[in-house]
């Protein structure tokens, strides 16, 4: 079986889909399956049979707001890497949407197992965004309480979390309770034996977690084809659940489709892989170039696909905000801005002893003893500056 | 039952039904554990008397058994789960290592991992190829993880009912070639500290440090030397991560000599680490550089040449008699 009749057996294509297929440029070799759209790139609202979104106009702004400072905390987060206030930093330009419409579908009860990228998500929960750069300006590895808002630290090692989602979440099926589990991951970590027996343990144990994997086209240099050859939402059905592929930058498809799928997990019918097929408008991080590995022209048709562009349109059409709704966050925007610089260039230099700090939690002799061993030899060069002696070891 | 003559296997299947008895946060998860027991019965009869929901049949997957685990332990629950035999713990390394070993420390002390990981190890038991490995030393050099190893009953009932509230991950590596072996526990007894080593046998000429399916072998190691009009004394580590060193040190301050027994290669094994530590410690104590008996750097062999491989009397013996003969 071919991979083009596999997908033309998937019948889910809306006029307003059709539309959208239509002006994507360059298409990729085989023709592509059909997404859940909401709202076309022009801004024009689409009905989908199976996923619908009724959202009051200040929720509906509550999105685009959502959006527009998660773009501009991750763009000072981009200009602070440049200008060496961070060592690193993973951008999530064009993929706005699958991560405000995804986390927004979230209640507070339910738990999120992010990568390193769901900078949108993580503002969708609550945590200060300047506790997301500790990583990455290296004075910790994770700088906030999981348990506080329910998303767990970032995970670095590829597809890792899909593992522990499924375990978290069929704890949260053995506990009777009726929140839910999300993890992320890319199409990169589709590769990941993790995520296959993710969805293997998660199939197996019926358990309440939704699979969402931003498809962003680029695995650090690898385009997709390198990972798949068949579209990745349609991998769940080998696992025994339901996969959907949604446009990525559509939020309110994106919102629709995860709360569709959220609400399964809910109501103990399992797993769901949510494929949101977006871009990395960016590089992987900042320690990348992508005018190595892919041309303008796929960028630049991607930005007439944007995800805040679209939104925005649709909001002034239907005149659901007007210039005193744009001015004023533009300045909010402005104001987030400063506020990371600010905290971020303040952060202090952790204290060498904090190497050894919760190693262990029960403690362990030899770490007791290293980090003495390290506490005098650092007094050691104390007492020699203490000694007057001026050199450099007093430094 | 307060004190009874229990084979190894039984002592930990004991354990784990006290275990999970006592808290019901507590969990086995692992391939065969359910109705089979597990491949050497160490939880037999656990999943007819807890249900499904307490002891887990797992899908062939180590990596999902370990990942899965570290959510489950996310969830408030501990973890206790079965690696079936050593050379299958590989696939499961990285979550281990990656993951497990160090989610206390990168969220700052804010989330714990009490997982326990039971990993039957070491040969002679006349098993095909990756049945029959000590991969403790690749445990040993992560932070965040402590292992140990029992080599009696007692210590395999108390250890795991330690290891099971420890809320650090901790590596359990079980001698599945003393499963069999009969030795008594107190069930009422007051455990000592689950990391410290114990004096097995008092001797004043030589010191065996060993742990696991070794302690035995220098028992009688020192059974045949006493015959020869030689006192050796043997420790039984019991913990790998941390290691006791004060005890062996103790120990080595008497003796002025060491010989230290394991089945893993000798190479970068935990013989290499406590040389270079007692030599640190006990310098101008030693009569004899510190001697190493184990596993050389090949593959684990065929069955039919394992009793070559594996540290056996005579070689431990020729090793105390080199550590004399300085």
């Amino acid at each position: 079986m071919t991979v083009e009749s596999t997908a033309a057996r998937k019948p889910r294509r809306t006029s307003g889909t059709k539309r959208a297929s239509a002006k994507r440029t360059p298409q990729p070799k085989t023709s592509e399956p059909p997404l859940v759209q909401l709202l076309t790139p022009e801004g024009e609202r689409v009905e989908h049979p199976d996923y619908a979104v009724d959202l009051t106009p200040e929720e509906l702004r509550g999105l685009y707001r959502d959006m527009v400072l998660t773009r501009r905390f991750d763009a000072e987060a981009t200009a602070l890497q440049r200008q060496g206030e961070l060592g690193l930093w993973a951008s999530l330009l064009g993929q706005e949407a699958a991560q405000i419409g995804s986390g927004r579908a979230l209640r507070d009860d339910d738990y999120v197992f992010p990568t390193y990228r769901e900078h949108g998500v993580a503002w969708c929960r609550g945590v200060d965004p300047t506790n997301l750069l500790g990583m990455f300006r290296g004075v910790n590895h994770g700088g906030w309480d999981p348990a506080t808002n329910n998303f767990h630290l970032y995970t670095i090692v590829i597809g890792s979390q899909t593992l522990h989602a499924t375990g978290y979440a069929m704890g949260v099926a053995k506990d009777g309770a009726d929140s839910a589990v999300i993890a992320y991951f890319g199409d990169g970590a589709s590769s990941q034996g993790d995520v296959a027996e993710s969805f293997t343990f998660s199939a197996v144990y019926n358990a309440p977690v939704v699979f969402f994997c931003q498809n962003n086209q680029w695995a650090i240099s690898e385009p997709t084809e390198k990972q798949t050859r068949v579209p990745l939402y349609q991998r769940a059905q080998g696992f025994g659940f339901p996969g959907v592929r949604v446009d990525g930058n559509d939020v309110l498809a994106c919102l629709a489709v995860t709360r569709s799928a959220l609400e399964r997990a809910r109501r103990g019918e399992g797993p769901t892989l949510v494929e949101a097929f977006t871009y990395r408008m960016g590089a992987h991080t900042t320690s990348d170039d992508p005018t190595k590995y892919r041309a303008d022209e796929e960028t630049e048709s991607w930005q007439a696909k944007d995800p805040i562009l679209r939104l925005r349109r649709y909001l002034e059409r239907q005149g659901l905000a007007d210039e005193a709704f744009f001015a004023a966050l533009e300045e909010e925007s402005e104001t987030l801005g400063k506020r990371v610089r600010d905290v971020v260039r303040a952060m202090p230099q952790p204290d060498s002893l904090a190497i050894f700090d919760h190693v262990y939690a029960d403690g362990h002799a030899l770490v007791d003893e290293e980090r003495a061993q390290f506490t005098a030899y650092q007094a050691s060069f104390e007492d020699a500056a203490g000694e007057g002696n001026g050199s450099e070891g007093g430094n | 039952m307060s004190v009874q003559k229990l084979p190894l296997a039984k002592a930990i299947n004991e354990s784990l039904r006290k275990a999970l008895e006592t808290d019901p946060k507590v969990l086995i998860m692992g391939e065969d554990v359910g109705k089979l027991g597990g491949v050497f019965r160490v939880t037999d009869g656990l999943q007819k008397d807890f249900g499904e929901g307490r002891v887990i049949d797992t899908p062939l997957a180590e990596s999902g058994i370990v990942g899965t685990a570290i959510g489950l332990a996310l969830r408030g629950y501990r973890p206790v789960v079965e690696i079936q035999f050593d050379g299958f713990v590989f696939p499961a390394y990285d979550q281990i290592v990656t993951q497990l070993a160090k989610m206390h420390a990168r969220a700052l002390g804010k989330i714990k991992m009490p997982v326990v990981i039971r990993i039957p190890y070491g040969g002679g038991i006349g098993a095909v190829e990756h049945h029959s490995e000590s991969p403790e030393a690749l445990f040993a050099h992560v932070a965040g993880l402590k292992i140990v190893s029992p080599s009696t009953s007692s210590d395999a009932y108390w250890m795991m009912q330690q290891a099971i509230q420890s809320d650090d991950p901790v590596i359990f590596f079980e001698p599945k070639r003393r499963y069999w072996d009969k030795s008594e526990v107190n069930t009422e007894a007051i455990p000592g500290p689950l990391h410290r080593a114990r004096v097995a046998r008092e001797g004043t000429d030589l010191t065996l440090a060993a742990y696991g399916p070794m302690v035995k072998v220098c028992l009688e190691a020192a059974t045949a030397a006493e015959e020869e009009g030689r006192s050796l004394e043997v420790l039984d580590l019991r913990s790998m991560s941390p290691i006791d060193f004060d005890t062996i040190q103790t120990s080595v301050e008497k003796t002025r000599r060491l010989v230290v027994v394991h089945e893993a290669p000798v190479f970068y094994g935990s013989g290499a680490e406590i040389a270079a530590r007692v030599t640190e410690r006990c310098f101008y104590h030693l009569e004899a550089p510190v001697l190493r008996v184990g596993g050389y750097h090949a593959p684990y062999p065929p069955a039919r040449l394992e009793d070559e491989y594996l540290p056996g009397l005579d070689r431990v013996l020729d090793a105390v008699d080199r550590s004399l003969a300085y």
